[in-house]
């Protein structure tokens, strides 16, 4: 009766044969629990949205998002422009469809920076402690003091406005949670038989960090992660409506809002299809985040 | 009696050694905050000297400013001398107003003030007792819809929130009034006693003014409200659960405590603890959230006047609004750790 391979039930086995496949079931598991719960699987969809549309961007928009037709300004929606045209002329559709790569490069920008960052900073000083551990916890405790939107705000006064600045900004005060997070989960196994172990065969501290302490340290920094990218969102959004961000013409939808301000009253489209898009992506990365916490952290069961 | 003595007397260096150990670590970032903002006020591309004598100077009146600056100074000693005139309570003058920004800080931070803690109030009022709610109604529909009203509050954009209330419930319904403070004709009407026209209007009788306040603060106090009320209430459900889920609650029930007095009475008793730091937390962060809503809605707060300064590149206007917002976030950060070792004997 049973098939010569099952895919599920090698996925499952008790009794994986490699490595490779005890790491794929485990994979397989998180996937089961995590496809069970509903907040998160509606987060995975409008991500997976999100970044379906930053590719497909070209092919899904009619018009470009840059070219202006004065005589068709302030449309309100219609068949021929979805969610009408703003102060240029230019289709805010198109727009939207195109403002999701802004959104995500940011965010991924900011990630990719932040994460690293957090991780060595936390694990280096967790791990070795002692002066450098009280050295690096201050400086963090400092920036973690800072209120973080005034701090970008400074930081992007100094460096000059526009989409790179914004992104360093954003990041410098995006760090520290994630060195307090790595650190705590290095100070917890730092002293245990696997790392004694490796260091009695001879790994180096640098191979014993980034082989045993880093790996330890994902799955709580990706669920800090994931929580946050909503709110790395929500900043680069605040600081494109302050005109501190992607600077024009570049589709940015907080910076849309701001110049949809003033036609609000009688063209409130040009204001609100950007913002909710924003709520859109947002909330659908908190759902993400809520629903891989169930998932990855094992407190939360 | 002796041994009473005793433990009081240890409680008592407990508490100073806590405590000295918290005022040298605000001491400590303290410092780093203006060393920050020392650095940041270097690394513009702005030349101060060239703001100071303009770009038709003498090179020799040019090396004369630059040397009263203190600018050919060591950067450590340059770091001191900002250092002094901070504590001196100088943060040079605005090129925006051309007051001293001081002054101009003392000028709008009432406004501030008003909204953050006005929000502070509804977000409190209303969050932990919803809180409380889907702590005992674990996973039923008032469980369900106070985690949508929260994570809606995480996601949202605040400007735009702002903007679309102020359509609706201004333009649309005029149930409130629009941006500012105050109606046109009725600005100046009422001394600046404490700065907070609620206080003040009511200090000297005014009615009107103060009805006019009210109908100006009601939407951005009950839009920040919302972000506060998302966090308060999550949070709060939080610590309820970890409550709910203890022995004594046990206890009390069985010796026959009514539910409304266990819940309310004893467990929330116990979950404000970790609750006054969420809400110091959340009050610090309404004076520096109120940045954006204060663009939104013209508030003439602490956060419109950084960005109206930004906007212009006015540095000693950004740089001064900065350290005191982090200054007021360090002093509450501070305040709420005093008020848990206060409140929580464990930990003394």
């Amino acid at each position: 009766m049973t098939p010569a391979w099952n895919s599920t039930r090698w996925l499952l086995s008790h009794t994986p044969g490699s490595k490779v496949q005890a790491r794929l079931g485990r994979i397989y598991m998180g996937w089961l629990t995590f496809r069970s719960n509903p907040i998160g699987m509606t987060g995975l969809v409008i991500v997976a949205l999100l970044v379906a549309v930053a590719i497909l961007a070209p092919w899904l928009s009619e018009h470009t998002p840059f070219t202006q037709s004065l005589p068709d300004r302030l449309r309100p929606p219609s068949h021929d422009h979805w969610f009408g045209t703003d102060e240029l002329g230019r289709d805010i559709f198109s727009r939207i469809v195109h403002g999701t790569r802004i959104t995500l490069l940011i965010v991924c920008l900011v990630v990719i920076v932040a994460a690293p960052l957090g991780l060595v900073v936390g694990s280096v000083s967790g791990y070795f402690g002692g002066w450098l551990d009280i050295v690096a916890m201050r400086i963090t405790d400092i920036v973690l003091a800072f209120p973080r939107l005034i701090l970008a705000l400074a930081f992007v006064a100094a460096l000059g406005p526009g989409l790179e600045n914004a992104v360093i900004a954003i990041a410098v005060t995006a760090w520290p949670p994630y060195a307090r997070i790595a650190r705590a989960e290095t100070m917890t196994i730092r002293h245990s038989d696997f790392i004694n172990a490796a260091r009695l065969q001879g790994a180096t501290h640098f191979r014993v960090i980034t082989c045993h302490v880093f790996p330890m340290c994902a799955s709580s920094l990706i669920i800090r992660v994931s929580l946050d990218m909503a709110g790395i969102i929500l900043t680069a959004a605040g600081l494109g409506f302050l005109g501190l961000g992607a600077q024009p013409p570049a589709p940015e939808w907080g910076a849309m809002v701001s110049s949809g301000r003033q036609f609000m009253l009688d063209q409130w489209w040009v204001a609100a299809i950007p913002g909710l898009a924003i709520l859109i992506v947002s909330l659908g990365f908190n759902l993400l985040g809520d629903g891989l916490r169930d998932v990855l952290d094992p407190r939360s069961h | 009696m002796d041994g009473k003595f005793s433990v009081s007397r240890r409680r008592a260096v407990g508490a100073v050694r806590t405590t000295s150990r918290l005022v040298f670590s605000v001491v400590l970032t303290f410092i780093g905050l203006l060393l920050v903002t020392f650095l940041i006020g270097r690394v513009i591309p702005v030349d101060p000297v060239l703001t100071a004598v303009g770009d038709r100077a003498t090179a020799d009146v040019y090396e004369r400013t630059r040397i009263e600056l203190g600018l050919h100074l060591p950067l450590y000693e340059q770091f001191w001398q900002y250092l002094v005139k901070i504590l001196g309570g100088d943060l040079g003058y605005s090129v925006l107003t051309a007051n001293p920004v001081t002054e101009d800080i003392r000028r709008v931070f009432p406004a501030t003030l008003e909204l953050a803690t006005v929000s502070a109030f509804i977000g409190i009022f209303l969050g932990v007792p919803m809180g409380v709610l889907a702590a005992v109604h674990r996973g039923r529909w008032p469980d369900h819809l106070i985690r949508v009203v929260s994570l809606l509050g995480y996601s949202v954009p605040v400007f735009w929130l702002g903007l679309m209330g102020l359509l609706l419930f201004y333009a649309k319904l005029d149930w409130v009034a629009g941006p500012g403070r105050l109606d046109i004709f009725l600005e100046d009407l009422v001394d600046p006693v404490t700065g907070v026209i609620l206080v003040d209007s009511a200090l000297a009788g005014n009615w009107e003014v103060f009805t006019s306040a009210v109908r100006h603060l009601a939407l951005p106090a009950s839009i920040l409200g919302y972000f506060s009320l998302a966090y308060i209430s999550r949070m709060t459900r939080g610590f309820m659960l970890e409550q709910l889920s203890k022995e004594y609650v046990t206890t009390a029930r069985a010796k026959g405590l009514s539910e409304f007095r266990v819940v309310w009475r004893h467990a929330l008793g116990n979950a404000m603890v970790p609750l006054l730091t969420v809400i110091a937390l959340t009050y610090a962060s309404l004076l520096e959230g109120s940045v954006l809503t204060e663009t939104v809605f013209a508030w003439p707060g602490l956060g419109l006047y950084i960005t109206n300064s930004l906007l212009t590149a006015d540095m000693n206007a950004v740089l001064g609004g900065t350290l005191v917002v982090g200054a007021v976030f360090i002093g509450v950060n501070l305040l709420s750790d005093v008020l848990y070792t206060v409140f929580d004997p464990r930990s003394r």
